[in-house]
């Protein structure tokens, strides 16, 4: 069993009690919710005369089936309407704070937690919603619920858990330039596998992730799940102290200095032990591409499309499979494919540094015609802030759509979907069968960099080579 | 403890669903959770598996009519990963599952598993292949799923016994099955003096003073 490390710190401080099933009660330090998850759990406080415990714990705010060309109500999407409705109803007789359209703070609730500065490091983060492990890049243990769950947390403060194994990921040496913190969490999947991480907690350690950006940090956690851990985190450092100073709910004066004291001490011990650990040279990764149905299944840029006959015989179904959805082949190179769509967003890719990072390949170039390329910010403020640098006009300028925050494309519960038997580079996490709103369409996971590049290009591309 | 939620024996018949890694994007697609309660899940299960744009019937098991009445559904490797969706294992008890034998479960999905009082229990993978050509071969067969004893027994009427399989899951959450507590709602609400103690020695509760 582990011992030392940020998890066992966090874990033994949020610790309420031991049940009598031997599971752990929990404290949750942080509760995000968002629209889709939540009206049943509202309804189930209802139903038995609770309130919400922590109202001061709790934040809310509307993403997945808010659209994003237009901020007008009501919705076209009457379901959508209803359930924005009931959330806007829920956090008013609750008392839960909101960030709704209005506030010029809305947004994917994993890009608004960490850019208000409510994520902060040695917390418990529960949102219903699986890539809550996002916020893990503060050294938080952050994780996704389910809706009985979040009933459960906003009547309580706590969940019923029982304790994970921790696996320590060291990714040392210096990636290569033009290789991003997407392509760094594809090739993890790719090694550990989609199942790898089942049991665990993930943490991400060694130098590249030492000399990695807090919004790269936060693409690598975002993905822990696809990877099967449920929490994915980086110890803080100065990195994380320098990203949190000045945010609106970050301490301020004597209470900072008070609260980076404190976030030292939740960082893994130098003699901490794991159950597991694994090291991958940096060096070595290029950027990925996913060629199949989970994000497991991803090659390098240079690559070409692994023969099922040589992967072990649970995995090489799963490979058929993708590749009779996928209509791809074994032996095919992945560069050339042809796109019709591409997506930049989702809580994974879709802040400022992802949004400049595509516009330095679209400045000056177009997209290809008739392939369509969506941008979407993740929130209001990450729109305001790309605007007042003039990436919205390097976007439309490229031919691309600049659109309102939300997750959109990413699972396709807005307007934004795939037409029938369409293929989307995109910058999300999911590449399910289905996932993207339409039972034909494709999804091809890879950087912001990598989707303005097929773009462009119309057929997966290089990115290196455009910069 | 009441007995009407404890989970100790489940007995029924099964359905194999062949494959690895079945997220729970294909359990139920993204958009029907744009409906605020559960109540409709159940006809939506497997939904775009199971059938085209068009309506049209696709080979799947639950489209079979031998696997008809089905209680326990056999599963693969990390059935269930992905979206944290409660909407899942709604949707699965709703079309009148009550227990899912595996080789593993997403993480999350397990958790819902449990909220909703459905047990998902693992078997290892040369077992889940025994008990899925069992049940093709004699789709009939009665399995009982016994939380006691931590087996899996499949019987037929007329040949007796077919194949016994020992099962796994986290010995809380069998508990939690066991006594019946597997909805811990009022137990956690119960406890809220401790809450506030331990929320009150956290630093960032108290303003980081």
């Amino acid at each position: 069993m582990s011992k030392g490390t940020l998890y066992d710190k966090v874990w033994d401080s949020h610790k309420v009690t031991t049940l009598p099933s031997g599971l752990d009660q929990l404290f949750v330090g942080l509760h995000l919710v968002h629209e889709v998850t939540t009206p049943q759990a509202f309804a189930g406080l209802k139903e038995k005369g609770l309130k919400v415990a922590f109202t001061n714990r709790t934040f809310a705010t509307m993403d997945h089936i808010i659209p994003t060309d237009t901020k007008e109500r009501p919705f076209s999407d009457p379901q959508a309407e209803t359930m924005a409705t009931a959330l806007e109803t829920n956090v008013k007789a609750f008392g839960v704070p909101f960030f709704g359209p209005d506030s010029g703070k809305q947004g994917i609730v994993h890009v608004i937690g960490p850019e208000l500065g409510l994520t902060q490091p040695g917390m418990t983060i529960a949102c219903g919603d699986s890539h809550t492990s996002t916020h893990g890049a503060f050294g938080a243990l952050a994780f996704g619920i389910g809706t009985t769950e979040v009933r459960n947390v906003l009547a309580s403060q706590t969940l019923a858990l029982s304790r994970l194994k921790v696996r320590r990921i060291l990714v040392n040496g210096r990636l290569s330039p033009g290789v991003t913190a997407k392509d760094v969490i594809l090739k993890i999947i790719a090694v550990l596998g989609v199942k790898g991480g089942i049991g665990f907690a993930y943490e991400f350690a060694g130098d590249v992730f030492d000399a990695m950006t807090m919004e790269g940090r936060l693409t690598v956690c975002n993905m822990s799940i696809e990877g099967g851990a449920r929490i994915g985190y980086v110890n803080p450092d100065q990195t994380t102290y320098d990203y949190l100073k000045g945010k609106e709910y970050s301490p301020e004066d004597e209470a900072w200095e008070t609260a980076v004291a404190h976030w030292n001490t939740v960082r893994s011990n130098l003699d901490a032990i794991y159950d597991d650990e694994i090291e991958i040279d940096g060096a070595t990764i290029e950027p990925m591409v996913t060629w199949g149905i989970n994000p497991g299944q991803g090659v390098g840029i240079s690559e070409t499309l692994p023969d099922p006959a040589t992967l072990p015989a649970g995995d090489a179904r799963t490979a058929q499979e993708a590749y009779d959805f996928m209509k791809l082949s074994p032996g095919q190179a992945i560069q050339g494919i042809p796109i019709n769509v591409g997506f930049i967003g989702s809580c994974t890719n879709s802040r400022i540094s992802d949004l400049r990072e595509a516009a330095d390949i679209l400045k000056g170039r177009k997209v290809k015609e008739g392939i369509q390329l969506l941008v979407v910010p993740g929130s209001q403020q990450v729109k305001k802030q790309a605007e007042s640098e003039g990436l919205d006009t390097i976007f439309t300028e490229a031919g691309a759509e600049w659109r309102e925050a939300g997750c959109s494309m990413c699972l396709a519960m807005n307007t934004d979907k795939l037409g029938d038997n369409q293929v989307c580079a995109s910058s999300s996490n999911r590449n399910f069968i289905g996932r993207q709103g339409n039972p034909t369409g494709r999804t091809l996971l890879m950087s912001p960099a990598m989707v303005a590049a097929a773009a462009i290009n119309g057929v997966i591309a290089d990115s290196r080579t455009m910069s | 403890m009441t007995t009407t939620l404890q989970r100790k024996l489940i007995k029924g018949t099964a359905v194999p669903i062949r494959g690895n890694e079945i997220d729970t994007d294909r359990i139920i697609p993204a958009r029907f959770l744009k409906e605020t309660t559960f109540d409709s899940m159940g006809e939506y299960l497997f939904i775009d598996a199971r059938f085209s744009p068009d309506k049209t019937p696709k080979d799947h098991p639950l489209n079979e009519s031998r696997f008809e009445g089905a209680s326990i559904m056999i599963v693969g490797n990390n059935f269930g990963c992905g979206s944290s969706r409660e909407h899942a294992p709604q949707a699965i008890l709703r079309a009148g599952f009550n227990a899912l034998i595996g080789e593993s479960f997403g993480e999350i999905f397990a958790g819902n598993c449990k909220s909703v009082g459905v047990p998902a229990v693992q078997a290892t993978k040369t077992d889940i292949e025994s008990l899925t050509m069992t049940v093709e071969k004699t789709p009939n067969a009665e399995v009982q799923l016994n939380l006691e004893t931590m087996q899996v027994v499949v019987t037929h009427a007329d040949r007796g016994v077919l194949l016994t399989v020992s099962i796994t899951m986290p010995e809380e959450r069998r508990q939690t099955f066991l006594e019946g507590t597997w909805d811990e709602l009022t137990l956690l609400v119960s406890n809220m003096d401790l809450i506030k103690t331990t929320a009150a020695k956290l630093p960032y509760i108290t303003g980081y003073e």
